[in-house]
């Protein structure tokens, strides 16, 4: 095909066009929990079971591992999200398994028509780099985990960055969610127990797996290390030159799903009013709508991390007590069984700890 | 989660709104909505017998 054909047809497919990655954050730029920190990863934990922003990781054996996002990525690009064995499980059971994944909302893939006959292909790519060499897997699976393509790629250098590119066909049966719920998970396999391996390769199946069984198991060796960055989903069978966002964009498109409102010391919160002598309340507006008003509010809590600051006094705490109105836009929290305030007196609140933290989950 | 303790919390009208989570050093406010995945995860350990919420003060 000449350039000019190709670029007809990129056009027409769409994908000469911006906004062309279903992945969020593929270049790892927004770390809003950690901020580049070095952590233990928790599964499960709103924090720590993620190693940057849409990038979820999930650890279910013996095995543990710290997350990290690091100036480290191939020509061109920053940062990568990298993973490090600290605790070996050379021994996976029938149902463990360590993963990272993006859940890609449905309202996002709209336009993919999947779970139909137009279901269209999409295009992978993504730079990975790693101290075991060997076979590895990525997998996509629908909301209900009942049908799932499985595709494999090999890590053939140690410790050498490298680009992957695979076409993902689009599944013309099963039901893939186009509201806001998970449309599409993309799932990276670090290692899988046998209850999850399936030998069909490069075509849909019914059910849940994540590999072949001979997949690496990551965790087999302590101190090994995994890293992802550069990660770019597009409708086509061409895989074209990774989409650099504006950093607001992307981390607009991160707090759809993950705020971080107050991180560190002598953090503004928001305004405040004593609604009775025991107790103050305020409300906080979010920066981007979030995907759901069914978000919790998450906070770290110790001696004094907060601060009901007003004129000629303030009153330290420790956490909060309670959430009243919410929607996609803000919330109003409280605090009560605190004393010696004014009804109708205003302030503000704020951090006063270099650990307090207070965030927004509405994750998928 | 490596929950510590869970408690109801109301709302400033005095209505039950929702469940205050203690874990190490962290916090979390949920709201009693099936759409919330911890809600639905607190209340998968409430049904297995591994965890009991205290009723609001």
């Amino acid at each position: 095909m000449s350039k000019a054909a190709e670029l007809a047809a990129l056009i027409g497919s769409g994908q000469a066009q911006g906004n062309k990655n279903l992945i969020i954050n593929g270049a790892m730029t927004i770390d809003e929990r950690h901020d580049g920190s070095s952590f233990t990863v928790v599964n499960g934990n709103s924090r720590t079971g993620y190693i940057a922003d849409r990038f979820r990781v999930n650890e279910t054996s013996g095995a543990e591992f710290t997350g990290q996002t690091v100036a480290d990525a191939p020509v061109g690009f920053e940062y990568s999200s990298k993973l490090t064995v600290t605790t070996a499980d050379a021994s996976l059971g029938s149902t463990e398994f360590h993963r990272v994944i993006q859940p890609i909302e449905g309202k996002n893939i709209s336009n993919l028509g999947w779970g139909t006959s137009n279901a269209k292909t999409l295009t992978l790519t993504f730079y990975v780099k790693s101290s075991v060499t060997g076979q590895y897997y990525i997998s996509v699976f629908n909301n209900a985990a009942d049908r799932t393509l499985l595709k494999g790629y090999t890590i053939d250098s140690a410790n050498t960055w490298e680009k992957k590119t695979i076409t993902i066909i689009g599944d013309q049966s099963g039901t893939w969610l186009t509201t806001n719920a998970v449309g599409i998970h993309l799932m990276w396999s670090l290692g899988t127990g046998s209850s999850y391996q399936s030998s069909t390769l490069d075509a849909y199946q019914a059910g849940f797996y994540m590999a072949k069984s001979d997949q690496v198991n990551l965790a087999a060796t302590n101190s090994s290390t995994w890293q992802l960055t550069c990660v770019q989903l597009e409708v086509g069978e061409v895989a074209t030159a990774f989409e650099h966002e504006d950093v607001t964009t992307t981390l607009s498109k991160c707090q759809r799903y993950f705020y971080s409102h107050t991180n560190g010391d002598t953090k503004t919160i928001c305004n405040a009013n004593a609604y009775a002598s025991n107790m103050v309340f305020g409300t906080i507006h979010f920066p981007t709508s979030m995907r759901t008003s069914s978000y919790a509010l998450h906070y770290t809590s110790g001696t004094n991390y907060f601060r009901f600051y007003r004129a000629g006094a303030n009153t330290d705490f420790d956490d909060w007590s309670g959430i009243n109105e919410r929607t996609e836009a803000g919330i109003t929290i409280y605090k009560s069984s605190l004393s010696g305030f004014t009804a109708g007196h205003a302030g503000w609140l704020l951090s006063i700890n270099a650990s307090a933290h207070v965030y927004f989950d509405a994750e998928l | 989660m490596d929950i510590k303790s869970a408690q109801y919390f109301n709302n400033l009208e005095g209505v039950k709104s929702g469940i205050k989570v203690t874990m190490d050093g962290e916090g979390m406010l949920v709201p009693l909505d099936s759409d919330n995945r911890q809600y639905v995860e607190i209340m998968r350990l409430v049904d297995a017998g591994t965890l009991t919420i205290a009723d609001a003060d």
